[in-house]
């Protein structure tokens, strides 16, 4: 196997028991790098992702982690390499703090209660990183979604991961703090060398942030490749079933896209 | 190991309860048809003889340990499900384990099975019901070894009205006198002359406590969510089955013993959330003694307040309960 290749998806095939699956799924990315998964809704994204935290089942085909098969690994031994993000994280009544610590689960022996030194250290780093720290006494239910977030991808890196998982970590968030978790996620995978894997609807951020890209249809991969590969008006107009004009951004130099709807479709 | 400052709250809070469970236990040792002072109450142990120490080793001892054994027992119960469950709306009687228990008794009693062993046929018929439900409850929410938590709590619901069913369907069929062995039974007494059994429910209390403190831990990971838990690496499957059985195997043996106690196991861990968070690490401690305080108090009230009479403990428990859970609630700040 090719040593470039950090995390591996051979033939995958998934799903619920009789009912949605994902087949074919073929793709490589390599260590450090920023992929983002696109298409439309229900094209299984997040089944793809719940494959391989293991919540799904993998019917045929594989998963490797620098050529170790995922479904052989003990899930503590799996959530010290891979950590994830989800689209919303519960409000519960946990403080910051004590939420972060949960991070810290896989690295605690059986039984073990409490928290080691090492562990409160690597959760104040981590506060730090994502501008938290200030409110870490407070309880998750008073915090703002964009805030939990943070505070989530907080608690993901005291995993110490190798591979961050983000399943539309900005949907419900305005520009801001949409930006603001972007940038910190570009951070960590610049600065920490870490591998990003992150679900994405917003086009054009995908094309701001990542640096490759696969496009999911139907439970299939439609097209995998860079930015500019894979924003294409074709590929969008036949995955999303939508009117957008692409083009290159004249100032980052990214393919950018602007909807259009019907009614100017009609008068142009 | 490091016990960081930011627990000191907890720590004095479960130290709090502890010395008030020895206060209420004393109380309980004085408290009755004849009083003791302290200073009675050592002479009487030093003497170990009389009427007095008859009284207090044979009668108001017993009651007492088993008063905190099933104390202990349902709150403690309540914290695991309510945790498993994320429901802060379950208790061990929920999950039809009560409803199983009684159903178990009221067809010992009308059949009389008495006689097949002795005293110790009708806990053992209330923990067979229990067992049954319970099993009842686990087979039909499981599939392929897996289970939709809230399959299994509607499961469990709707078992509880069918044995209450059968219940009244027995009790509407029966003696007058086999019909007075239920309701009393079902009323629930601290009253256990049998010394074996109070040991029994003592121990499997205590082991249910000491299991548990295990998975304090994965019981707090579970309160993001089973999916979250297992991003964690937690073995959820296991995690949650384990403590369903420690639950069940608590409630059961309390209620078998002791009959139906009711809203302990609602309270008390609400309660005590309101004073020292939902950290399960300190949780499971605080509701097993806020369980057996609430008891004893509860039990001091039932004989003493119409005294030579006696009330049914489940009476106070569910008036006090009920009164101490609604103040706490309404002022409280704390999301349930």
């Amino acid at each position: 196997m090719d040593k470039d290749n950090f995390l591996s998806v051979k033939g995958l095939k998934s799903g619920y028991a009789g009912n949605f699956m994902i087949n074919h799924i073929d793709f490589d990315i390599t260590k450090g790098s920023f992929t983002g998964i696109i298409g439309p809704n229900g094209s299984g994204k997040t089944t793809f992702f719940k494959t391989i935290t293991g919540e799904l089942p993998l019917m045929d085909g594989n998963i490797f982690l620098n050529n170790n098969c995922i479904s052989s690994m003990q899930p503590r031994q799996k959530a010290r390499k891979i950590a994830i993000v989800t689209q919303n994280t519960d409000a519960v009544d946990i403080s910051v703090e004590d939420y972060v610590l949960m991070g810290r689960y896989p690295y605690k022996e059986n039984f073990q209660l409490f928290d080691t030194a090492k562990d409160h250290e690597l959760a104040d780093k981590f506060m730090k990183l994502t501008g938290v720290s200030k409110f870490k006494n407070k309880l998750m239910n008073q915090l703002s979604g964009g805030e939990q977030q943070l505070v989530a991808i907080a608690k993901a890196l005291a995993q110490e991961p190798e591979l961050l998982l983000l399943d539309e970590p900005t949907s419900h968030l305005d520009i801001s703090h949409q930006m603001q978790i972007l940038n910190l996620i570009q951070k960590l995978n610049e600065d920490y060398n870490l591998t990003v894997l992150m679900i994405i609807h917003d086009l054009n951020l995908a094309a701001e942030f990542c640096d490759y890209l696969i496009m999911m249809d139907n439970g299939k991969i439609y097209v995998k490749g860079t930015p500019e590969e894979v924003l294409t008006y074709s590929n969008i107009e036949e995955v999303f079933k939508a009117i957008v004009i692409t083009q290159e951004n004249r100032i980052t130099k990214k393919p950018s896209i602007l909807l259009v709807s019907d009614r100017t479709y009609r008068n142009i | 190991m490091q016990i960081n400052s930011k627990y000191l709250k907890q720590s004095f809070v479960i130290i709090i309860l502890f010395v008030l469970l020895l206060f209420v236990a004393f109380l309980a040792l004085s408290i009755g048809e004849i009083n003791f002072t302290l200073t009675e109450l050592i002479e009487i142990f030093r003497n170990k003889s009389g009427i007095e120490y008859t009284i207090i080793n044979n009668i108001r001892l017993p009651r007492i340990i088993l008063g905190i054994a099933v104390g202990g027992a349902l709150s403690l119960s309540g914290v695991i499900l309510q945790g498993v469950y994320r429901n802060p709306l379950v208790e061990p009687y929920t999950l039809g384990i009560s409803g199983g228990a009684s159903l178990g008794v009221a067809i010992t009693i009308i059949f009389n099975l008495n006689m097949l062993i002795g005293v110790y046929m009708l806990p053992l018929s209330g923990f067979i019901g229990a067992v049954i439900t319970t099993f009842l409850v686990y087979v039909l929410a499981v599939r392929k070894n897996y289970y939709n938590i809230n399959k299994m709590l509607l499961i469990g619901v709707m078992i509880s009205f069918m044995s209450s069913s059968a219940m009244m369907f027995l009790m509407s069929t029966t003696t007058a006198q086999n019909l007075n062995s239920i309701v009393f039974w079902i009323m629930g007494s601290l009253d256990e002359p049998n010394t074996l059994l109070v040991k029994v429910v003592l121990y499997i209390s205590l082991l249910g406590l000491f299991l548990s403190y295990l998975l304090a831990n994965p019981l707090n990971a579970l309160r993001l969510g089973e999916s979250k838990a297992k991003h964690l690496g937690v073995n959820t499957t296991f995690t949650i089955r384990v403590l369903f059985i420690l639950a069940s195997v608590l409630t059961g043996v309390s209620v078998s013993v002791a009959g139906v106690i009711g809203f302990v196991g609602l309270v008390i861990p609400h309660l005590l959330r309101v004073f020292i968070g939902s950290d399960n690490r300190f949780l499971l401690i605080a509701s097993f003694l806020g369980g057996s305080i609430f008891i004893l108090i509860s039990d001091i009230i039932a004989r003493t307040i119409i005294a030579p009479n006696e009330l049914p403990i489940g009476v106070i428990t569910g008036m006090i309960g009920g009164l101490v859970f609604i103040v706490v609630m309404s002022r409280s700040k704390m999301n349930v």
